[in-house]
């Protein structure tokens, strides 16, 4: 097969792609639990965390590469950041484009025009305030080869994404698991208008679960920018891939959105190999295409929200 | 939904003056103010000056409380007072409003009425357009009437039948290379040129080409809904979102079928009965009228039949529909392949009258954008669905002139916002659909047109 002499390699890189798509598609899906909507706007909750954590690295990294612990403590701040900014305009967003929407029972294409809205006017603003071109994210750290698995380089930036994925899903698991918050949002999940007869501010957990997924996809936004570049549209492509893999995994369960994202990333990396890389969103949408017509709630079914 | 305020902790009461502040700012007087106040610092960014790459905060630097920002937030107040001294002013205009209101009410149920407002509305649509300026000829050609067509096309799938289609355009870009396969000449002699490396071994006028992109089409939708249909709102969006992103790219990566991403240029113009349409836009903007009005006149009649109460039958709540023996599936397909062909149609007209056609004319955001006209003018609702077009398309082409063109979809995004907070039902929604929208508000059904489960019901 085309993708054998060099599986390891695809492999690792589709898990970093796929660990990105991960964390974006946990914003997607927690919203859909609580909502069973589709956050259209949620790529640009991912591209302001790009930018925020492009204006503190900006600010604190001069001309030469940090190394060594700073290099650690600049990664951290930038993902901090990057994570407040993405949480601050998912809980703007769910204010101004919700919020209202949801008081008078509008419809759910309501709610999925005005996130396109949305969704519009935040890549407009931030390509007049920044300008339209990709900005390079300055070097936190020198990449290169940290170690090899089964003959593939693992690089520096591999395990950044890998480490600081980790332990923001982990997090995310135990605040849904054991918290107030997350008991909220599984209450909500299940059925909202019975967890508002018990007591449940529905109000409060819906703002809240739009900032948990805010913090997410800024914090993946920053990362992205890491290995990639920051540009007022930086978020449309993941922000597809992110949904196909919400949904791929299961949408509203939010370990089938982990699955969903480090599959896609996965079968994305090997299926290039097969075919030229022009192929590429193709080969991710055929997928889903091909889960949502055998299994159409997706791998690990939908709506875990009770009990993940 | 409660909305309650939520009640203070322990730890800050006592009668401060904060606390009074937070209290007053949780009343709705509060709340309002906050609103306006944030609605005109949004405006005074979106207005203010830009920034770039190499100096990322020289926007907001420059207009940091400026007179023009402070401008604005004057401006805010003022819309707050205006708001909260509206109840008092509502009461003086209410006689007037009501006498409105009524004549708006008695005109809508007169026949004559309507009959008469859409001949003069076909008669503007006649004879104003040859007084236009080119530019505003070309964007009424290549723009408002092509997407009206589309527009109309998606109406009869999300609005008739309560179909999320994502992939629309993928329709539109069928229709359209196919005019480009089959207007391809087979010889080489002068003047006679193959738009594709493929071509038939014949030449079709782009008259003829209509029932072929109709047939491709109608081919192209019963394939993707036959499986695809059974899937429920969201999903059967992100399937069709798949689909039309798919088609986009197998045609910009199959270079010897469709040029790839040069596109397909030198699609001949329309021909008949010895005339021959040019690059001339009044003759082409003729064209699409009569293809719009008869669409138009189909589609109501289809609305008014069987077929059209078996789609809100299906809209409205499709396990309803089916236990009454509406066979949903093929109503369902019959909508998504008639807006499909809709969309064939458009996809032909705008080849031939551009000549050129490339992948970038088919990219998601205007599967989007149709969506949002749709949307935009009222669900279900014909009139709507042109006006709505119209509107949305005029607006950033008179943009044009006062802000940079790469700034217009700021404003776009924001007046889907606000449109959507004010008035969800879109500008002339169709009567049982704002009337299905009324109950919901007041708490009576769902208003969802979707099929899918209620918030939080299993």
């Amino acid at each position: 097969m085309c993708f054998t002499h060099s599986f390891w390699q695809l492999t690792i890189s589709g898990l970093s792609d796929g660990m990105l798509y991960a964390l974006i598609a946990l914003g997607y899906t927690l919203v859909y639990g609580v909502l069973q909507l589709i956050n259209f706007a949620h790529s640009e909750v991912f591209m302001s965390g790009g930018f925020g954590g492009l204006f503190v690295v900006q600010a604190l990294v001069g001309s030469k590469t940090p190394h060594g612990a700073s290099s650690v403590m600049l990664v951290l701040l930038g993902v901090i950041v990057g994570a407040l900014v993405g949480g601050s305009i998912a809980f703007i967003l769910e204010r101004v484009a919700y919020r209202p929407l949801r008081r008078r029972n509008a419809p759910k294409l309501a709610f999925l025009i005005s996130a396109i809205g949305a969704s519009l006017f935040l890549v407009n603003i931030a390509g007049k305030q920044f300008g339209r071109l990709a900005i390079p994210m300055p070097d936190l750290y020198t990449n290169g080869n940290v170690f090899s698995v089964f003959g593939a380089d693992v690089q520096t930036n591999f395990v950044v994404i890998a480490i600081a994925a980790a332990i923001m899903l982990v997090f995310l698991d135990r605040l849904v698991a054991q918290t107030r918050l997350g008991q909220g949002i599984r209450a909500v999940a299940q059925d909202a208008d019975t967890a508002s007869l018990m007591g449940v501010n529905i109000d409060r957990v819906i703002s809240q679960t739009f900032v948990v997924g805010g913090l997410l996809g800024g914090a993946a936004g920053f990362l992205f920018g890491l290995v990639f570049n920051v540009q007022y549209n930086m978020g449309f492509t993941p922000g597809i891939k992110a949904f196909t893999a919400a949904v791929l995994g299961g949408i509203g369960n939010i370990r089938g959105a982990v699955l969903g994202g480090l599959v896609l990333g996965v079968v994305e990396n090997l299926g290039v190999s097969c075919v030229q890389s022009a192929w590429r969103d193709v080969i991710a949408f055929g997928i889903l295409v091909l889960v949502l017509l055998f299994r159409p709630t997706g791998i690990l079914g939908e709506r875990l929200g009770r009990s993940a | 939904m409660t909305t309650e305020p939520t009640p203070m902790t322990g730890s800050e009461q006592g009668p401060s003056r904060t606390n009074a502040v937070m209290a007053w700012s949780r009343t709705r007087n509060g709340r309002v103010l906050g609103a306006c106040l944030f609605g005109a610092l949004v405006l005074a960014l979106m207005t203010g000056p830009s920034g770039s790459a190499q100096h990322l905060t020289a926007g907001v630097r420059g207009s940091w409380l400026s007179t023009h920002v402070i401008g604005f937030l004057i401006f805010g107040v003022v819309l707050w007072l205006l708001i909260i001294s509206g109840s008092r002013l509502r009461g003086r205009v209410q006689p007037v409003t009501e006498v409105i209101a009524g004549v708006r009410e008695r005109a809508l149920v007169s026949k004559p009425v309507i009959y008469a407002g859409y001949a003069v509305a076909l008669l503007i649509a006649i004879l104003v357009p040859p007084q236009l300026s080119v530019f505003w000829q070309q964007v009424l050609v290549s723009q408002i009437g092509i997407f009206v067509l589309l527009t109309i096309g998606l109406n009869v799938v999300v609005g008739f039948a309560g179909l999320l289609d994502l992939g629309y355009i993928a329709f539109y870009a069928i229709g359209a290379y196919t005019a480009a396969y089959f207007t391809g000449y087979p010889d080489s002699k002068p003047g006679h040129i193959s738009p594709l490396p493929v071509h038939p071994p014949f030449h079709l006028n782009p008259f003829l080409v209509f029932p072929l992109a109709v047939i491709a089409c109608i081919i192209a939708g019963v394939l993707l809904g036959t499986p695809t249909l059974r899937l429920r709102g969201d999903y059967l969006a992100i399937v069709t979102l798949g689909f039309g992103e798919i088609v986009r790219i197998t045609i910009n990566n199959s270079e010897s079928v469709t040029n790839g991403p040069r596109g397909a240029f030198g699609i001949p113009h329309f021909s008949a009965f010895g005339y021959h349409w040019t690059l001339s836009l009044i003759p082409y903007w003729y064209l699409l009228l009569t293809v719009i009005v008869i669409t138009l006149i189909l589609f109501r009649q289809l609305e008014n039949s069987r077929v059209g109460r078996a789609w809100t039958a299906i809209r409205e709540d499709e396990v309803a529909a089916a236990a009454t023996g509406i066979p949903t599936l093929k109503y369902k397909l019959m909508a998504f392949a008639i807006g499909a062909s809709t969309s064939g149609l458009a996809g032909v007209i705008f080849a031939s009258e551009i000549g050129f056609v490339a992948p970038d004319n088919f990219i998601l955001i205007n599967s989007l954008l149709v969506l949002v006209y749709v949307i935009f003018g009222g669900m279900g609702s014909l009139p709507g669905a042109v006006i709505g077009a119209s509107f949305l398309i005029w607006l950033p082409n008179v943009l044009r002139d006062h802000v940079p063109p790469q700034d217009r979809f700021i404003y776009f995004g924001a007046l889907l916002v606000v449109m959507m907070i004010f008035r969800p039902q879109g500008v002339i929604p169709s009567r049982r659909r704002a009337r299905e929208l009324g109950l919901a508000e007041a708490g009576v059904g769902g208003a969802d047109a979707l099929g899918g489960s209620e918030p939080g019901a299993a």
